[in-house]
């Protein structure tokens, strides 16, 4: 019943070409042939652009390039997407120690499903998830791809705090924290890796199109390769 | 390098540039300026670069002690600025003298004033820029806003030609208590009823306790969403973007805003007006009216010519002023040039 793709302008700064109005891996690709082809072409006055599930938003100086023209520019792109061959893709792979302490509603996870909590891990563990976009907080991953038996509903009340690196389920969702926040998922694991550093080149390893591929650890390997003080998540207030 | 120290840092005073771009993808927001324009004319009211990093304060404003002689301009809201206890004027530059103490008095007008020195505020760009992001813990002081006892480095104060630049009033934006913010409507306006278009545009919005550099919460009647409902999939928020949860009550998002949600946008305030919230404050009222986006890039290229003209316009000197002591009190005496 709609048109698509949708060019809409977001006040004076920037634009959003919308391909649909659904979570799919085919939007998704469209979106980053999109973002790869805007970024081949280096449009004068494109200054930044945000991929999320089914839009790309393109942050321009209309100083620099008229909107029309910007659009128009767009629209010539767009008819292109379809002979774009996207690069292969970058797997992260993530090691994660599962349960306990560092994954407290991993038991929670496993009893609302009548699963055994390896049974958990092992659905979830060792498979490619799409990085649809990021945000929320820097490095926070929406990730696509969580099987069904694991889709678990969010807490009502969100934690206080949940401690950077924590992998955590929310609804149909998986993903990490990449920093410390307040937080809903359901936190089955913990990674060591640090998706983001502020102090590294680049400072967030992964980028919408990547994989993330969960690897079982140990305690002693998270342990030993954990960076500066340990916290916990605080406790669940329901 | 001339040293400020914090005595006290008042509620929020953040070191902040024009922002920090190219990573909002990866879930870092640009932060800045919550009022670019105030920060580049502080800026310019010295001779620096316009996006140099400025301090930013907030409702109440710090106490700081200058220990060595450095050339500053106070721009924005009206925080109440005094040096060694004495009034000084804002959109001014002003050399101050080693030993100096510049407090603030209270707030006469606005939420956010700009503090400029000389040659620039000497801290670390991380990812390409000085503002402070509290939280991905980057830029301006250890990533976090100031407290008492920081000290950091800031220019020399080598050219005094600047000291006394004064900006002509006529050339600031129309700050009010109750300001019109114009909007380019949508992208998602067609998630609201007709008859909430109208009471969009046409109520008094009453800003919340819940108005901060993230964004500003607004109180109204509320607005009606259509049966297209009141969330979409996550896509991208611009800066001013007036998102509407499903209470109906508008948030209009600002520097440190996510740049992804899932609400429905009902509008943007254009650039040149996002100065114009940055300085309202609880209980101040504003209204939204619609433009084209014509328009809205119309205004921007007359705001970027005022700018780029103002480095000639206040370039002559139209005032001095001198401090003098009568017996047992002081005046500040100003002679000006007919």
């Amino acid at each position: 019943m709609m048109d698509y793709p949708k060019y809409l302008p977001m006040g004076d700064r920037a634009f959003l070409v919308r391909f649909g109005d659904e979570i799919s891996e085919e939007l998704s690709r469209k979106v980053r042939a999109l973002t790869l082809l805007v970024e081949r072409e280096r449009i004068p006055g494109v200054e930044e652009l945000v991929p999320t599930y089914r839009s790309l938003m393109i942050c321009y100086n209309p100083l620099k390039i008229d909107p029309e023209d910007l659009e128009r520019a767009l629209k010539t792109l767009v008819s292109e997407i379809g002979d774009v061959k996207l690069p292969e893709p970058k797997v992260i792979e993530v090691p994660t120690v599962y349960g306990g302490r560092y994954g407290p509603d991993l038991e929670f996870v496993a009893k609302y499903h009548g699963l055994r909590p390896e049974e958990v891990i092992e659905l979830h563990a060792n498979r490619n998830y799409l990085v649809y976009m990021l945000g929320f907080t820097p490095g926070f991953t929406f990730l696509g791809g969580l099987d069904e038996r694991l889709h678990t509903p969010r807490l009502s009340t969100p934690r206080k705090k949940v401690p950077a690196g924590s992998v955590g389920i929310g609804g149909k969702q998986t993903g990490v924290y990449a920093v410390s926040s307040p937080g809903g998922w359901r936190l089955i694991g913990r990674t060591y890796l640090k998706i983001y550093d502020p102090d590294r080149d680049p400072p967030i390893l992964v980028k919408a199109g990547d994989y993330m591929r969960f690897i079982p650890c140990s305690e002693e390997e998270f342990l030993a390769n954990w960076k500066g003080e340990l916290d916990f998540a605080s406790p669940v207030e329901e | 390098m001339p040293v400020v120290e914090i005595i006290s840092p008042g509620m929020l005073t953040t070191i902040q540039d024009l922002g920090r771009f190219g990573y909002q993808a990866q879930g870092i927001n640009t932060s800045g300026a919550m009022d670019d324009f105030a920060l580049r004319v502080a800026n310019i009211l010295v001779g620096n670069p316009q996006g140099e990093a400025c301090l930013e304060i907030t409702l109440v404003g710090p106490t700081l002690v200058f220990h060595d002689d450095v050339i500053i301009a106070i721009t924005g809201g009206d925080l109440g600025p005094c040096i060694d206890g004495f009034s000084v004027p804002m959109w001014e530059s002003l050399y101050v003298k080693k030993g100096s103490t510049l407090s603030f008095s209270g707030i006469r007008w606005g939420a956010r004033a700009y503090i400029s020195f000389q040659g620039g505020i000497f801290v670390d760009k991380v990812m390409g820029s000085k503002s402070t992001d509290v939280r991905a813990k980057i830029g301006g002081l250890e990533g976090r806003a100031l407290k008492e006892g920081d000290r950091f480095f800031v220019g020399l104060p080598l050219d005094r030609s600047v000291v006394g630049r004064r900006i002509p009033s006529d050339l600031l934006p129309l700050y009010s208590n109750h300001p019109t913010l114009r909007v380019v409507m949508g992208p998602e306006d067609d998630h609201f009823t007709p008859s909430s278009i109208e009471l969009f545009l046409s109520q008094d919005w009453v800003v919340t306790e819940n108005a901060d550099r993230m964004g500003y919460r607004l109180e109204g009647e509320p607005l009606k969403h259509s049966d297209r409902g009141a969330e979409i999939i996550s896509d991208g928020i611009a800066l001013g973007s007036v998102q509407v949860p499903k209470d109906g009550k508008p948030i209009v998002l600002l520097k440190d805003r996510q740049a992804v949600g899932g609400y429905p946008k009902i509008a943007t305030v254009i650039s040149v007006d996002v100065p114009l919230i940055a300085q309202l404050k609880m209980n101040d009222r504003l209204n939204f009216k619609k433009v084209s986006l014509k328009e809205a890039v119309r205004e921007l290229r007359d705001r970027e010519r005022v700018l780029a003209s103002l480095p000639l316009l206040i370039g002559k000197k139209t005032s001095s002023r001198f401090r003098i002591r009568v017996g047992e009190k002081e005046l500040l005496v100003e002679i000006e040039e007919k």
